[in-house]
This record gives C-alpha cells, structure tokens and sequence, in this order.
C-alpha cells in the first residue's frame, strides 16, 4: 500500500522535476512544477472527439493503458516490504501488464486509419519490442542473486550495500533500467516529447487522434509510469527505518527526474536508425551483468 | 565581353539594376533559334535562368528569357513571340518551373515537357506520382501542418522509414502579388507590396524594388541610402540565419543550440525594431529615400551588441561542429549533389552548400558590395547548409563592422522630388537575400505606368533540392531537411 501511495505522489510532481531541470538549464523561466498536472486537469474537464472511422477499441484503450499501468505499479514493493500484491513470478506480470497496454495504444493507434499513427504504433511497438530482453536479463539476473522470483522477495533478500560487486552491479543495473525506463517512456534521445513534428515522434504521434479525456488519461498514465520505474530503481538502494526509506526514494526519484532533463537538455535525438543498436547495446551490458552474477 | 554566338539570334546584355527600352530586347518567331540561343548560353558553366516569363500586350504574347553570367556580371536578355496556344518544352531542368507557370498564367498547353502539372493550382486530384507496389505506402502531411508555417502539401512515397520520393504541392498563398503591384498606383503601396512578398525576405525585396524603380527613374541614389541598405540586408541576414540555427538545433531536439541561437537573434531583431519600427525590418527601405535616419546612437547601440552577438554565436557553433551527439543527425543527411543542385539551378545558401558559387552580392554587385570570395561548401547536406549560415553570420558582421567604420553621417537629406518612370521600359534586378538569389523585373507602358511586375524568388529553384534532398532518407529526418532549406512558400506562390 504504502509503495504504491509513494509512487502516485512522486507521480504528481516527476514530469514537472524533468521539466524545470529542462528550462533551467536553457535559462528559461520556464512553467511551474505542477503544470504537468494542470495540463490534466484541464483535459479531464474536456469532452473527447472521436474520428468517424474508428471503433471501440479506440475507445476504450486509453483506460486500458492507465489501467494496465496502475496494475503494474501495485506489485512494485517497497523495499522488503510488498506492493498492493505479490506473488512468485510477479515481474513477469509486471512486464505483460504493461505490454497489454501498450497493445493496446498500438491497435487503437491502427483503428484510426491515419497513416501518421500506424507510423508511430510501428515505431513504438519496435523499440519497446527490442528493449524487453534488456528488462528480463537484469530481472534474471536479480533473482539468480538473491534466489527467488518475485519482487518482494529479491528486493528483500539481496543486500547490494553487502559488498563492492554487489553494490557495482546494483548501480549498473539501476542505470539500465533508468535507460529502459527512458525508452518505455519515448523520452530522449530515443524519441523527442518537445516536438510536434508528426513525422519525427514516436509515442506523441501514436496518439495524434486521442484528445481531451481520453488524452488526459494517457498522460496521467505516462507520469505514473515515470514514477514507478524510479520506484523500481530505488528498491536496490532503500535500507533501514521508514523514514530513512522514504528518504532514499524520494532522492532516487529526484535524480532519475533531474537526469533525463539534463539529459534532453545537453544532447540531441539519435538518427532513428540508430535507436536499435542503442537498445541492443542495453542488452549486451545486461548480458555482461548476469555473467558477472553467474561467476560470481 | 560578349561570348561567341553560335546561333543567329544575339541577346541583349545588360548590367544588373539596369534600365533599357523595351524595344531594345531582341526578339524572334523562330522557335528553334530562340531554343537555339538558351542551349547554348545554359551550357556555359557560368550561365543560369534567373528568370522565363510571359508577357502580354496587344494580344501578342512575348516570353521573356533573362540569364544571368556570373563571370561576366551581365544579364542576357532575350525574347521569343507566342503566336499559338502550344509552348513546346525548352527541356533544360531548371526552366521546367518556369515553363509550368507560363502554361498556367497563359493557358498554354506544354509539349514534351517532362513534368507538365500545375505550379500553384491546387486540387484534390492533382496528378501526383504514384507507385503501385503493394509495399509501398504514401504519407499525405499539410497543407495544414504542426506549429506555425505556411501551407502546403507533401506527398511522401514511402517504403518502411525511407522515403522514395517526395512530391510537393503548393499554390495555397497565392495572392496576386504581381497583379496587384500593377493594379495599385501609389509608390508606397507598391513599396508595402514588394516587402510582404516574403516578410522574412522583407528587407532584401524593397531593396531589389526600390533599386529596379529607381533605375526606371533614372535616380542614382545618394551615398547614405546605400549605406542604409546594405546593412539593412546583412542585418537581415544575420537574424534569420540565427533563428534557422536555432530551428535546425530544435528539429534535432538540442535544446542547448535552441535555446542559445534563439536567444541570440532577439537583440538583433529588436535593434531593427528600434530603428525603423518593424523587428523584420519593414519600412526600413522605401525608394529615393532613407525613411529612418540611421543616427550615431544606433551606431554605437550596434557596435555593442555585435560584440556581445559575435562571442556567444562563435562560442555556440564551435560547440555544434564538435558535437557527435549533433553532427551525428546532420552529416549525410539530405543530401543535394553538386551535379543536381546545377541541373535544378538551385541559387543562393543552398546552392552555396552543394558546391556551386554562386552569390548575386559578389557577381552582380549592387549597393556597396563588391566582387570577392563567398563560403561554399561541397557535401550538400544539412550539415554544409548548417556550416553555411555560421560562416555567412560571420561574414556579415565584418560586412557591417566595415559599414560602420565609415559611416556617412550627416548626409542625410529629404528632398523628395518627384520622379516617374521611363516610358517602355524593362528593368531587371538581382539581389542576394538571406536565401539566396531573389529577381525583379518590371516593364513600363507607354504612359510610363507599371505595365508587368514579375518576381521570382529564391524558394521557386531550390523547392526542386528539397525534393530531391530527401529521397533516400529517414522519413524522421524530413523535418531537418526542410529547416535546412527553410525555403518561402508565400515567395513562392506570390
């Protein structure tokens, strides 16, 4: 309970962090931390308009999609302590709850019949499609570590505070999933939020057609899910009391937030091209993490 | 210094802002000597069509060729007398917009002409390239487009990412600039006209307009008007090569370079603001005067804020061309041949990237610019026409430090007299704006009045480079490739 009340609290403010690292850092005034969620608000009291040519799946994957996130966010623990629920085998939910989602974008963005979205539904199934090995090695790898297979338990019983490696391989693999986490979220440099060129976006040109509610859910279902892989990445460092824990998280998810701003910020998008073998790269240094484990 | 005519027929030369009688332009029935003579003067290396247009009096239609020499600095001009409905095709690439907009404006019907479609007419069943392939998919985008641009629609032929072919329909803006620059009497009108043609070009048309009208007149224009001028153009140039950086620097999502280059061109638009009252420098040039006296204060205010400019927009731009994360997205991107930017007779910056010298402020010198060197770069993609606006911004600081050096002060006088044009009259000018070569002729009636006022801009050549730079390319890096040329639609549809 308590992990999933964090992650709708850091939800609130994640996007908005990303966004004022970003106008500081090009010396804008730039809006206000909670602008994100004033965007939403205003969507939610909008009616939505619908295209003639599409059907109900249009209509009801956005809620799908929020939905599918807010269920894989309730089985991220909380340090040793459990998420809304927890079984063996949950982080495997966990990715195909997501996926079921995302499906359900893709086929919605296919209902509409436009040729920008079909574009973008292939872009994003494609790149979310080659970073899913990534995830699952670095989840392997984690319960080869600790011996089990749901979240609670790994998170429990790994102690990365232990020893050097540990700690080592803690870090490298709470990089790769902020990385992973960037590209599930269409952030920088795989794909550029800011811009409104149909023909550049991947994840903003999925969803060209959703517009009031329907794209408030949407984006709500996007800052939950910024919030809940900072969740994950901070389980590998949350130890001690509550209050120390919540300290922890609360840090983690500032400088996850900080680090994709600076990151759009500083650098430009990769040449579409070479988003693959970007990705293939993640997979490769997860394959060099769960040798180290294996060996080790 | 006239080269050997081989054809029969020899063709008026003449000098850049110059006015001759009308009468004087040669002229022939004779098709093929007319087609004769433009081979040959195309074939010169030196030689491209600055412009190919129609012009009706008395029910006979003349088209009117003007090419340009650039080794020379003269303007060949020649004619040829319609008496049919059909205009067979000079079949030379670069002619081929003027030919369609000929047929258009005449009703003509084009023979052999290898892409016969209308210029800016637009339709639901304009006759667009199609391939059948079953794994081949069109991208329809415009004309109504994502942030704020013109209209116009692009047909992409697309196999998965790559573009195969990009067509492009225009004609949204047309607004009968040419009729109404005829139609509408007052000299201040026809100056509104001529710089909102383009109103990011605006400063570099009046210039051209006011240059064209004042040779009509015979006015030779004093030395502080010409002071004004040109550096009102490289002003000019200098904002809307920094605010394309900052675009080019947006497109590839650097939020650094956007928000730096964007910073950089306000003081300079808000100093031409502070001149003469519009941040695109409108009114700033009006014929056979200088509305707004260009004082010592400004003077100074300038030399201040170039300073300021010139160290930030180095430092920037040394940090774009050492930048992988940058150079990565713009190198081999949209790339234009050396060979097709020629064909096309692609002019100005994006002629400049492809390798092809060819600078109107150099070879057809006009206000206070004289003959010498002008970057050229030889890759033709995003990346020469991105190094191509740090180098002319440079440039056109040292154009405007040495301005101000010798600065004419005290010279101003407004003594407005009242001058009118010659009677049958053609005028041809040429100037070099910010994206290149723009040229306006203008012919009078017997009376003296505007009889025909025909513009051609820069945008009307290189639309054909944009086409043809991307092909083969991502269709995501589209949106660069058309910042890299950030070409005139209202320029082009007039």
């Amino acid at each position: 309970m308590l992990s999933f009340a964090l992650i709708i609290v850091a939800a609130l403010v994640f996007s908005g962090i990303i966004t004022r690292t970003k106008s500081i850092c090009a010396g804008r005034k730039g809006p206000g931390l909670f602008q994100p969620l004033k965007d939403v608000a205003r969507l939610f009291k909008k009616g939505t308009v619908y295209s003639k040519n599409t059907t109900i799946i249009f209509k009801l994957a956005p809620i799908v999609y929020l939905a599918s996130v807010l269920t894989a966010a309730a089985c991220v623990p909380f340090g040793g302590r459990p998420g809304l629920f927890s079984f063996e085998g949950d982080f495997v939910f966990f990715a195909y709850v997501l996926a079921l989602g995302k499906f359900f974008c893709i086929i919605a963005a296919l209902d509409a019949g436009s040729s920008f979205e079909g574009m973008g539904a292939s872009r994003e199934s494609l790149y979310s499609m080659l970073a899913e090995p990534a995830f699952f090695l670095i989840l392997g790898s984690l319960s080869l570590m600790s011996g089990c297979i749901s979240f609670t338990q790994i998170f429990s019983n790994i102690d990365f505070y232990g020893n050097i490696l540990g700690l080592g391989v803690g870090i490298v693999m709470a990089i790769l999933l902020l990385l992973i986490a960037m590209i599930e979220s269409s952030r920088l440099p795989i794909d550029d939020p800011k811009t409104h060129l149909e023909l550049t976006m991947i994840h903003e040109v999925m969803i060209l057609d959703n517009s009031g509610f329907d794209l408030g859910l949407i984006l709500s279902a996007g800052y939950v899910k910024f919030a809940m892989y900072g969740a994950l990445i901070a389980n590998f460092f949350i130890i001690g009391s509550l209050p120390l824990a919540i300290g922890i998280f609360a840090l983690v998810q500032l400088v996850c937030a900080v680090t994709i701003g600076a990151t759009e910020s500083f650098m430009a998008r990769f040449r579409m091209v070479h988003n693959p073998e970007f990705i293939f790269s993640l997979t490769a240094a997860a394959f060099v993490v769960l040798f180290t484990i294996i060996n080790y | 210094m006239l080269p050997l005519y081989y054809s029969d027929m020899k063709p008026l030369s003449i000098k850049n802002l110059q006015t001759v009688a009308f009468s004087q332009i040669p002229s022939t029935e004779d098709y093929s000597e007319f087609s004769a003579l433009v081979h040959e003067l195309m074939a010169i290396e030196s030689c491209h069509c600055v412009n190919y247009f129609a012009y009706k009096k008395n029910d006979a239609l003349r088209l009117i060729m003007c090419i340009a020499n650039d080794d020379s600095a003269s303007i060949e001009v020649f004619g040829f007398s319609l008496n049919d409905d059909k205009l067979e095709s000079l079949q030379i690439e670069a002619c081929n917009r003027f030919e369609r907009e000929i047929a258009e404006n005449f009703d003509l019907s084009l023979l052999n002409h290898s892409w016969p479609k209308p210029l800016r007419t637009t339709s639901d069943d304009y006759p667009f390239y199609r391939d059948e392939d079953e794994e081949i998919h069109e991208v329809g985008v415009g004309p109504i487009h994502a942030g704020i641009i013109e209209p116009g629609h692009f047909r992409f032929t697309c196999k998965g990412e790559k573009i195969l072919n990009l067509e492009i329909m225009l004609g949204y803006q047309h607004r009968g600039v040419e009729k109404l620059m005829v139609e509408k009497l007052m000299l201040s009108q026809k100056a509104m006209l001529a710089e909102s043609v383009a109103a990011d070009s605006a400063v570099s048309n009046s210039v051209a307009f006011a240059g064209v009208w004042e040779s009509l007149c015979g006015f030779t224009a004093r030395k502080e008007l010409l002071y004004a001028r040109t550096l009102a153009c490289e002003l000019e140039r200098i904002a809307i090569h920094t605010g394309d950086l900052s675009a080019i620097c947006g497109d590839v999502a650097y939020q650094l370079g956007n928000a730096v280059y964007g910073r950089l061109r306000t003081p300079v638009i808000n100093f031409i603001q502070k001149w003469c009252g519009n941040r695109l420098g409108k009114t700033a040039v009006r014929p056979f005067e200088t509305p707004y006296p260009f004082t010592l204060e400004l003077v100074t205010d300038l030399r201040v804020i170039l300073a300021a400019f010139e160290k930030d927009f180095v430092e920037m731009s040394q940090k774009i061309r050492r930048f992988p994360s940058v150079l990565s997205r713009l190198e081999r991107t949209g790339i234009v041949t050396t060979e097709q930017a020629e064909a096309i007779g692609a002019v100005g910056m994006a002629g400049r990237a492809s390798g092809i010298y060819r600078d109107i402020r150099r070879s057809h010198p006009y206000l206070l610019y004289q003959a010498g060197n002008t970057a050229v770069k030889h890759h033709g993609d995003v990346y020469a026409r991105t190094q191509i606006r740090m180098e002319e911004v440079v440039a056109s600081i040292g154009i405007i430090r040495s301005l101000l050096d010798s600065w004419p002060y005290n010279e101003y006088s407004h003594a407005k007299e009242n001058y009118s044009p010659a009677a049958d009259s053609f005028a041809l000018g040429l100037v070099e704006g910010w994206r290149g070569e723009a040229c306006h002729v203008a012919i009078t009636d017997e009376a003296g009045r505007l009889a025909l006022y025909k513009y051609k801009d820069p945008s009307f050549h290189n639309w054909t480079a944009l086409e043809l730079a991307v092909r083969n390319n991502e269709i995501s890096d589209f949106p660069i490739c058309n910042k890299s040329f950030n070409l005139s639609y209202c320029g082009h549809d007039l």
